[in-house]
């Protein structure tokens, strides 16, 4: 009984998520350009899918993954397990005992992001564009890659109370070098990553984990340490997704090079290759 | 089905290795582990199935109609109502404006009472949703002229760190997890397909280096917004 009304509470809730969406569409729609939607029905019921997909995530979620999360999140953090061997808790901070921390941090930074509802989503759509150069797979593993970097390094960052902004200034110094170099087509794509990641699953879990970081490890406040590994975790698959296209990239060159040096008749075809892989490359 | 399974293997295998293996400890309440993992498979499921149905040519309808109707204006005033209307009502915003509430009032700047609190709390979500309105609206007029993304996306970079240097300390790390938030599981397939679509409707514009960028823009302005809104409360 007690589940059928939590099913019901949660549908509600997305419901009321969904509703202010659907209104601003169908009022465009209906208002403004003043047209029927084409397969209305088939819309509507792929609303319906979403929103019973979705309930049924965030409560199954809820009920399996996050307690459990929060509370891995807790125990790896707590001093007694951190500083395990040690005669006694040590008055001082000691960044590397932090290690199954940060291990913990990047393995679930990547798990939840290949998990992650929304960047599957703009998986599918970036393949579907890109006439399937770039795989849902390869996209989505550069993304959960750039995730779990961003996470260890932030709870790094928590651990030693180095301020956040120098951080997140040198990533954008990065970001700024990688989009010189990066291949045309990727660069919108891999900006947008960023803001993908970080939805339904990755923000509960690592919010847990850094505040629960920021409560255990000695002389840090939660208050101005606490947050930011969502700062991190945006930041950091802008990179990865232009260095996987910029690693592609290179591959395909060195293939075709390779096949001129073997066969040089078709070295001139390898050059006009180059120049096609540098304006369509991915 | 088999294929959310697949997705959702990783967090499985981080969480028996490290409740096994490092944690040494037993799972607790592991019926309600499987059956909660039953309905998160289920859920993506469905809800990856809905996407293809209804989230995205919903949206891609809207592209192509908007294009054809040629109204620049009318088309703005939806990517604001779209970016507006979909952040003020979302719960994680919702919560992260209620902690930065709390932490404004422990630092001092506010008054601690509850209605100053919650006038703080509504102020930064306003704020957000205003950031995300303006951020659509500038990733659509983007794709109508073809501006390079990377020009303003690094103008908003310096913005960020210029501003970083005036505004309040302990608004710096809200306001930075604030571009992350905003995003929501809905909004971003809906913003995808609506930049796939328009770009791919307009002529000259490619949908690979034009389309995408919405969510770029949704998730940089907040972090300016709510940074200039820590200056202003704190003056």
């Amino acid at each position: 009984m007690n589940l059928l009304q939590e099913i019901f509470t949660t549908l509600l809730a997305t419901l009321g998520d969904v509703i202010p969406i659907a209104t601003i569409i169908f009022g465009f729609q209906y208002l403004v350009l003043r047209k029927p939607v084409p397969n209305l029905k088939r819309v509507l019921i792929g609303f319906a899918y979403v929103v019973v997909g979705l309930s049924l995530f965030l409560m199954g979620l809820e009920r399996a993954l996050f307690p459990l999360g929060r509370l891995m999140a807790e125990q790896l953090t707590r001093p007694e397990f951190v500083y395990q061997g040690f005669a006694a808790i040590p008055t001082e901070v000691l960044w590397e005992q932090y290690y199954w921390v940060y291990l913990f941090a990047f393995a679930i930074g990547f798990s939840t992001t290949i998990a992650e509802p929304s960047l599957i989503a703009v998986a599918i759509k970036a393949s579907e564009v890109s006439g399937g150069a770039i795989s849902t797979w390869g996209l989505r593993i550069a993304v959960a890659i750039g995730v779990a970097v961003g996470i260890s390094l932030g709870c790094y960052r928590i651990v030693t109370g180095l301020p956040i902004h120098y951080f997140i200034i040198a990533g954008y110094i990065l970001v700024v070098i990688q989009t010189s170099f990066a291949p045309r087509m990727i660069v919108p794509l891999a900006y947008d990553s960023g803001g993908v990641t970080t939805s339904t699953v990755t923000v509960p879990l690592v919010t847990a984990l850094g505040l629960g970081l920021a409560e255990t490890v000695p002389g840090r406040s939660v208050l101005i340490d606490g947050f930011g590994l969502i700062a991190f975790a945006s930041l950091f698959p802008i990179m990865s997704v232009m260095g996987y296209a910029q690693l592609a990239e290179i591959k395909a060159r060195r293939k075709h090079n390779k096949q001129a040096r073997q066969n040089p008749k078709t070295a001139q075809q390898a050059t006009d290759v180059n120049t096609e892989i540098d304006n369509n490359a991915l | 089905m088999l294929g959310s399974l697949r997705d959702l293997a990783p967090i499985i295998a981080v969480i028996l290795f490290f409740q096994f293996g490092v944690l040494q400890q037993p799972l607790p309440h592991v019926l309600d582990l499987v059956l909660g993992l039953v309905f998160v498979v289920l859920g993506l499921t469905f809800f990856i199935f809905g996407l293809e149905m209804g989230l995205f040519p919903i949206g891609e309808t809207l592209a192509h109609a908007f294009a054809r109707k040629g109204s620049v204006a009318w088309l703005l005033l939806f990517a604001f109502a779209l970016g507006f209307g979909t952040t003020i009502a979302e719960p994680a915003l919702i919560a992260v404006a209620s902690e930065a509430a709390t932490i404004a009032a422990d630092a001092g700047v506010i008054a601690a009472t509850d209605n100053s609190m919650s006038g703080y709390a509504d102020g930064l979500r306003l704020t957000v949703a205003l950031s995300v309105g303006l951020a659509i609206v500038i990733g659509v007029l983007r794709i109508l002229m073809g501006w390079p993304i990377h020009w303003l996306i690094i103008g908003g970079y310096i913005m960020v760190v210029i501003m970083t240097f005036f505004a309040p300390r302990e608004i710096i790390g809200i306001a930075y997890d604030s571009g992350g938030v905003t995003t929501s599981t809905i909004t971003v397939p809906l913003v995808t397909a609506l930049g796939v679509g328009l770009a791919s409707s307009i002529k000259g514009r490619n949908p690979m280096i034009d389309g995408f960028g919405l969510i770029a823009f949704a998730s940089l302005t907040p972090m300016i917004f709510v940074m200039g809104y820590g200056m202003v409360i704190s003056q």
